[in-house]
Formats: structure tokens, C-alpha cells, sequence
């Protein structure tokens, strides 16, 4: 561990720009699922613990696309929409019964979904870990030291692409605006004649559709496995609970803090604690918070 | 008198059953798991409002705590897993049982101390955030196990192998199974026939209030978790030894498979009941082992099915249902005078 340290801090210091480049990289992608999910929960008040599940199997359509000769970002529209059509049913099934219940249930019934789509994930594409080919060529810079896969350029570009345009439709559009018209208060937008059931749908299809263009960058730039859906949710909650909801400035920061933290965690104090870092986040935002609210002799609700 | 029946019932069938069905002993050890799982999850899950879905956590802990100390006390535990079980030491029967027993002791009483520090850091959540921290505690727990060398990291422990006949190796660890169950369930029945019990409804039907009257709610959130975690852990311990090899992923912290199976079958059952968890959990079973049996390869996406379906179709669970359908037999009385003075009025 002090050898790692030495190492990024005397010897090679040149590898933090690695480690900040990568660690913006990942965070684009965790910004984008993370939005997601505050949209979710910020709309309709359900916290989707499948939603790193959604962001894998939007990976795993990449996956198939380019084993049938398609470059992932040629079908990245295709599998936006494909994730949007899904949402859609997973929301006539699942979510719309859970809503008006308290929190837990919407909790438990997306877990039991995350388990679920794991568990066909497996089925179809065996429990390997998988990566797509992107062709594309590596830049170095600093003789040799860093290295910058075009591949992970492009997909930053895409995120953030990606995001403005979903800023610019929650802001402009009508349905953007009911949409938020609906998250300030349900009751008082359906008096105004907003069909909120309709909205409830669009959103959570939105948020599929997201999550899938995040799981296509994955599929490029990391690795696909079918039971690395859980991780992704749980980074999605520690950056959502940390930023607050609507916070989209918030999210993206705490994004790249999170990526960050996985990239020194990783070359710090191993591999194996890579994941094990993200969660630490986790546990460190609720107990921030907890102290936080307390102060104000409150809880976290 | 219902109740006289179903414990007649139940101890027929836990004391005879392995005899009639020796192929199953092995299942039925894991289904007094199961209803272990349940039943303590439902100490804070159902009767405190406190959805946890980290219990997992305590179940690995103390299979590991309880590997280390069986281990341990009479070998080099660093060397015993380097080996990766190729060295299989001789236990002597005695070194064999009191390992064991001590193991499962320290199991428990290991877990509870967990309990009361983690509960420190989780109980100022409510609702959904207070399930997402224990999630995560699971997950960091599951990471943090496996990168800890000397309890074999990543490639688990071969457990000592116990000194009896190898037809007796099921039954023997049926019967620890069995007993654990009975002992949690006694224990849960009496804990909440004291005042335990009327506190901890009161924090889940409005913990301010609660408060408010004087009730230590953190010290009752702890004790009720640590209860949970003590019998959690020595259940961790005897399946760890069942098994007969430790491993972070699959065997000590599944938390995606009987980390979210104990919450599905309390509510399956009827959560906050104290026939509910094991009736569910009995249930649930079955379905399992039937799936395993007919859909072997697609068994975890139907478990994943009946799981959302049993969540979104039938949150009240059996008891829940029973409770509504038939208030009587509860001794559920509805009060019909007091409706129609209202019609009147």
C-alpha cells in the first residue's frame, strides 16, 4: 500500500492525470444513471434498486448489436428506444402498483426485479465477464504514461450530450414541464388536467432509456458482467442521496467524486477494493447525513 | 388450542420428519434455516418498521467468526487456509466439539456486538434509506471478507470435517438446525409478550411519539437487532459447518439470494405476526425446492418472479390476509355500534 503511494506521489506522479482522466470517464457514465434515478424518485417517489440492472442490460443490447456487425454507438438510438419500450412494460406491471405504497415495498418489488433481470442476463449470456471492441485507437501522452482511449472521449462527449439534451427537455418542452409540474405536487398538476399516470409512465421509460445509454458507454469503455448490476445501484443512491434531488450540478460532481475515490481506491489499496470503495461512499454520504440531521435533532427520512 | 395443535404439529414433524424421509434431511435443515432467516428478521423487519436488507451480514460474520475459532484454537489459522484445504488436520472428536460449540457461541455473541456498533451508525435512518445503508453494510461486508488473507480471502476455508459417520453428517446438523429454531422462535415469543414487545409496535406505528413517551427507541432498535444478529450469527456458524467450505460470494454473504429470500418470506407469510415468518418461510420453501426440482436452469428468474409477484400482487402476506378475512379468530373485534352511530349522525 505505502509502495502505491510512493508510487503515484514520488516516483511517477505523472499516473494522477490517469487517475483523474479515468476517473471523469466513469463518473459521466455514473452521472447519467444517477439522473436517472433521481428523476425517478425525485417524479414519482420510487427508488429503483434495479437501476444498475437497467444500466447493464442497456450494456448487454450493445453487446448483442456488435456480435451481429453493428457498432454500439451506430446502435445506441435503437437500443435507447428499445429501453424506453421496456420501461414502459416493466411500468404497467411493476412500478404503477407501487407507487401510492410506502417506500419499502417499491424498494423490496424493484429489488425482486434487479434479481430477476440478473438471473435472465445470466441465462442468455453465461456469468463471463464481457467487454465490446470499439476500434477505436489510443492516444498516449507523456511518454507513454498515460494512456486515452479514444473510445472513452467519445462516450464523455456522448454523456454529455446525452445530459444537456434531457436538461434542455425537462426545461422547454410541455411534457418536460409537466413532468416537473408533477414532482412539485401530483395532486394540484392532475386538478390542472396533466394525466399524472401518463407522466409517472413517461418518466420511468425516460429513466430506462437513460440508463441504457449509460450501459452502452459501459459496454465500451468497462466491463459487462450480470450480477454488476447491484454496484451500479448502489453508486446511483450514494451520488443521488449525497447531490439531493434536482440537483443536477450536485450529481455530476459528486459523479466524478465517486470515480475518482473507485480510481484511487483501486490503485491504493488494491483491485479487490475497488467496488468496496463505492459502497464506503455510500455508507459515509447516509452517515454524513445522519450527523448532519441530527444537529437539527432530525432523521433521515 | 390452535396454537397447542400447530406446536404438536410442528414437533411431529421436526422430530420425526428425517426419519421418515432420510433422502430430505438435508432440505429440511435448510428450511429451519429459512425460518430462522424469518423469524429474526421479523424482530425489527415486521415489529419495528425497520426494513433491514443487511441481515445477511450477521450470517457471514459468524460463519467466519465461528471458522476462525473452530480453527484457531488448536492450529495455525493463516497456514490452515493457505492450504486451501489440500492439509486436512485431524481433529479429535473432543477439539471437534468444543470448537464447535464454542464457535457457535462466540458466533453469536460476536454478531451482537456488530449489532450494537452497526446500529449506532444505521438507526438515526428511517424507511427506505435505513434498507439502502444495510444493503450496503452487506455489500462492504461481502468485499471486505474477501480480501482478508488469513481467512482465505477470496478462495474460502475448507471447514474441519466432522468425526462421525458420513450418514450421520445431515442428521447431526439437522438436529443443531432444529434446535437453533425453536430456541429464536421461544425466545421471539417471550420477547414480545414483555414490555420489548409493546415498544417496539410503538416505534413502528410512530417512532416520534414514542419517543416523545419516554421510550429509549435507540436502545430498544439496538437490543431488538442484536437479538436478531445473535441467532443470525450461531445460524451462520452451523451452516458454515453444514456446508463444509466458506466463500465470501455465494456461501457467507449471498446477498441477492437469502439476504432478500428472509424479507420476501416475512412478508409472504405476514410480517409482524408470529406465525407469519414461519409460515412463509415454510412456503417458500417448497416453492423453492419445487422450482429446483421441475425448472431446474430457470430456477432463480421464477424465484425472481414469484418475489416481485408475491411484493406487488400480495403485499398483506397469509397472515395478513387471514387477519382480514376472518378478524374473529384473531380476537380482532370490530366494533359495528360505533359504525352506525356514525350513519346516524
Amino acid at each position: 500500500m505505502l509502495d502505491n503511494l510512493q508510487l503515484l506521489f514520488v516516483y511517477a506522479p505523472v499516473m494522477n492525470v490517469q487517475m483523474i482522466l479515468d476517473g471523469i470517464f466513469i463518473g459521466a457514465v455514473f452521472a447519467l444513471a444517477a439522473y436517472g434515478l433521481a428523476l425517478v424518485w425525485g417524479v414519482m417517489n420510487v427508488k429503483n434498486l434495479a437501476q444498475g440492472d437497467f444500466v447493464i442490460m442497456g450494456g448487454y443490447l450493445a453487446f448483442t448489436a456488435n456480435n451481429m456487425g453493428f457498432h454500439p454507438i451506430l446502435a445506441l438510438p435503437l437500443i435507447a428506444v428499445l429501453m424506453y419500450f421496456y420501461g414502459v412494460v416493466v411500468y404497467k406491471l411493476v412500478i404503477r402498483r407501487v407507487i401510492d405504497n410506502d417506500m419499502f415495498v417499491s424498494l423490496l418489488a424493484t429489488f425482486g426485479l434487479s434479481l430477476f433481470m440478473q438471473q435472465v442476463m445470466n441465462l442468455i449470456y453465461g456469468p463471463e465477464v464481457q467487454t465490446v471492441d470499439s476500434h477505436m485507437h489510443i492516444m498516449t501522452m507523456f511518454d507513454d504514461f498515460v494512456t486515452v482511449p479514444m473510445v472513452k472521449v467519445v462516450s464523455l462527449v456522448l454523456a454529455g450530450a446525452f445530459a444537456s439534451a434531457i436538461v434542455i427537455f425537462m426545461t422547454k418542452s410541455r411534457t418536460g414541464q409537466a413532468i416537473r409540474a408533477t414532482a412539485q405536487d401530483a395532486r394540484a398538476a392532475r386538478v390542472l388536467g396533466i394525466d399524472t399516470d401518463k407522466v409517472y409512465m413517461l418518466t420511468f421509460a425516460l429513466n430506462s432509456a437513460i440508463c441504457g445509454i449509460a450501459g452502452v458507454l459501459v459496454s465500451m469503455i468497462w466491463v459487462l458482467q450480470p450480477f454488476y448490476g447491484i454496484v451500479y445501484s448502489l453508486r446511483t443512491f450514494a451520488i443521488v442521496t449525497a447531490a439531493g434531488l434536482g440537483n443536477l450540478p450536485g450529481v455530476i460532481g459528486m459523479s466524478f467524486i465517486l470515480g475518482w475515490v473507485e480510481q484511487y481506491a483501486g490503485i491504493i489499496a488494491g483491485a479487490e477494493w475497488q467496488i468496496a470503495a463505492a459502497v464506503f461512499v455510500l455508507i459515509g454520504v447516509l452517515l454524513w447525513r445522519q450527523i448532519q440531521m441530527r444537529r437539527l435533532r432530525q432523521v433521515v427520512r | 388450542m390452535n396454537e397447542k395443535l400447530i406446536y404438536i404439529g410442528l414437533g411431529i414433524f421436526g422430530i420425526l420428519g428425517p426419519i421418515a424421509f432420510p433422502d430430505y434431511v438435508m432440505q429440511m435443515a435448510v428450511l429451519w434455516i429459512m425460518v430462522l432467516m424469518a423469524t429474526t428478521w421479523d424482530i425489527t423487519g415486521g415489529q419495528m418498521g425497520y426494513n433491514s436488507l443487511g441481515n445477511i451480514t450477521f450470517f457471514g460474520v459468524g460463519m467466519y467468526v465461528s471458522a476462525a475459532i473452530q480453527v484457531s484454537m488448536f492450529y495455525d489459522l493463516g497456514e490452515f487456509t493457505a492450504s486451501y484445504g489440500a492439509i486436512k488436520p485431524v481433529f479429535t472428536e473432543t477439539q471437534y466439539y468444543t470448537g464447535l460449540i464454542l464457535g457457535i457461541i462466540a458466533a453469536g455473541i460476536a454478531c451482537a456486538g456488530v449489532a450494537l456498533l452497526l446500529g449506532l451508525c444505521v438507526f438515526g435512518l428511517r424507511g427506505p434509506y435505513f434498507a439502502i445503508g444495510t444493503l450496503g453494510i452487506a455489500v462492504a461486508a461481502r468485499e471486505i471478507a474477501g480480501t482478508i488473507e488469513v481467512i482465505g480471502a477470496g478462495a474460502g476455508i475448507a471447514m474441519p470435517f466432522l468425526p462421525l459417520p458420513i450418514e450421520y453428517r445431515s442428521l447431526f446438523f439437522y438436529v443443531l438446525c432444529f434446535v437453533l429454531a425453536v430456541l429464536a422462535h421461544f425466545v421471539i415469543r417471550w420477547l414480545f409478550k414483555t414490555q420489548f414487545g409493546l415498544a417496539a409496535n410503538a416505534i413502528r406505528d410512530d417512532e416520534d411519539k414514542a419517543e416523545a413517551m419516554g421510550i429509549p427507541t435507540l436502545r430498544y432498535k439496538q437490543v431488538g437487532w442484536a437479538i436478531a444478529a445473535f441467532f443470525m450469527g450461531c445460524t451462520g456458524a452451523v451452516f458454515g459447518n453444514m456446508v463444509g467450505y466458506i466463500e465470501p460470494l455465494e456461501v457467507a454473504f449471498p446477498v441477492a439470494t437469502f439476504g432478500i429470500f428472509m424479507v420476501a418470506m416475512s412478508l409472504l407469510g405476514g410480517k409482524g405476526t408470529l406465525w407469519g415468518p414461519v409460515l412463509g418461510a415454510i412456503l417458500f420453501h417448497v416453492v423453492k425446492e419445487a422450482t429446483w426440482t421441475y425448472l431446474l436452469g430457470l430456477q432463480w428468474v421464477v424465484l425472481g418472479l414469484i418475489l416481485i409477484v408475491n411484493i406487488v400482487y400480495f403485499q398483506q402476506g397469509i397472515m395478513g390476509w387471514l387477519q382480514k378475512k376472518y378478524p374473529e379468530k384473531f380476537g380482532i373485534v370490530v366494533d359495528q355500534s360505533n359504525i352506525q352511530v356514525k350513519e346516524e349522525a
